[in-house]
């Protein structure tokens, strides 16, 4: 790559007001570490203190949504040249104006796309109320997984947001697409 | 029987389960992975504590933060409680959120409606 490109990046990240950015695989570690600079970064913005908490737990949420995402033993077999490719995620924390993004991008398979498309649409459809009492019921009546999932991050993650979720599927070939999640809070 | 004293860390809560004095409380931040793994033992306790639970049984939950992981499990460990309320005990929870926390409140009122069990509500400068 021409090193100007670095110059490219740079100015990419500037130009959308990036405070971190990491791209490759969610590990515990990368997880912790994430964290970590962001609960320190945080501690000295001048922003409310309950902004701060929304901004911690949307950044939880989405940082161990993308790590138990990378956890399946099922797609192997359609990923096998890019495994490791296959693993990684972009994760960027954005402040602008008074508001954060957190986006987070990843590789997932058509079938899949095609069930979270429908959760997301069904989540940016309800009212604050309908969320809650939605949350509610997949708490009381809902599994755990053997991974400790409950499904209710994407849930949570729109009430602690207070926003619809934006979100994209670009399509990467046919079986794959690339998951693009812009969580706005305010 | 004996107490459950864990230690918190940046990911895990401070664990005080006092069976002599009644006490069960969680305070500091649940966000790990897996939250499974770590409340096993919290029930675990609770289910012995249940055998032979003091009259008066306070349950204090002082969180900062939790994830959704850690949500499902804590509703787990209230309906423990839940079920022996009423048999050798009378359980109450109090759950702390801090001021203008509206998140944390809400947290607390979402536990109330599905949970059995009287709530109080106390807010807090700081927890």
């Amino acid at each position: 790559m021409p090193l100007s490109n670095i110059y490219n990046i740079f100015k990419t990240l500037e130009k959308e007001n990036i405070l971190l950015s990491f791209k490759g695989v969610v590990t515990a570690d990368l997880l912790n570490s994430v964290l970590q600079i962001m609960e320190s970064k945080l501690t000295y913005m001048d922003e409310a203190p309950r902004t701060k908490k929304k901004v911690f737990n949307v950044l939880v949420e989405c940082l161990q949504n993308l790590y138990h995402h990378i956890d399946l033993d099922d797609t192997e077999t359609t990923r096998n040249n890019g495994m490791i490719e296959a693993k990684s995620a972009l994760l960027m924390i954005a402040q602008s104006e008074g508001s954060f993004y957190i986006k987070t991008g990843n590789y997932i398979d058509k079938g899949e796309a095609i069930k979270l498309e429908e959760r997301l649409d069904s989540i940016n459809g309800m009212t604050k109320e309908e969320l809650r009492t939605y949350y509610q019921e997949i708490l009381s009546d809902g599994t755990v997984s053997t991974k400790g999932t409950a499904g209710l991050g994407m849930i949570d993650i729109a009430r602690k947001s207070g926003n619809k979720l934006q979100y994209d599927f670009v399509e990467v070939s046919e079986e794959i697409r690339f998951f693009c999640l812009n969580v706005k809070i305010d | 029987m004996e107490n459950l004293l864990i230690e918190g860390s940046a990911k895990t809560p401070t664990v005080n389960f006092n069976s002599e004095a009644g006490l069960i409380e969680l305070k500091g931040r649940s966000i790990p992975e897996n939250s499974v793994e770590f409340y096993q033992p919290l029930n675990e306790w609770i289910d012995s504590y249940a055998e032979n639970p003091k009259n008066e049984t306070v349950v204090e939950i002082k969180l900062e933060y939790f994830n959704t992981s850690s949500s499902k499990c804590i509703l787990d460990l209230f309906k423990k409680l839940e079920s022996m309320n009423g048999s050798g005990t009378s359980v109450k929870v109090n759950w702390y959120f801090e001021e203008d926390d509206e998140d944390m409140e809400e947290a607390g009122e979402d536990y109330q409606a599905i949970i059995g069990l009287p709530f109080n509500m106390i807010e807090v400068e700081e927890i």
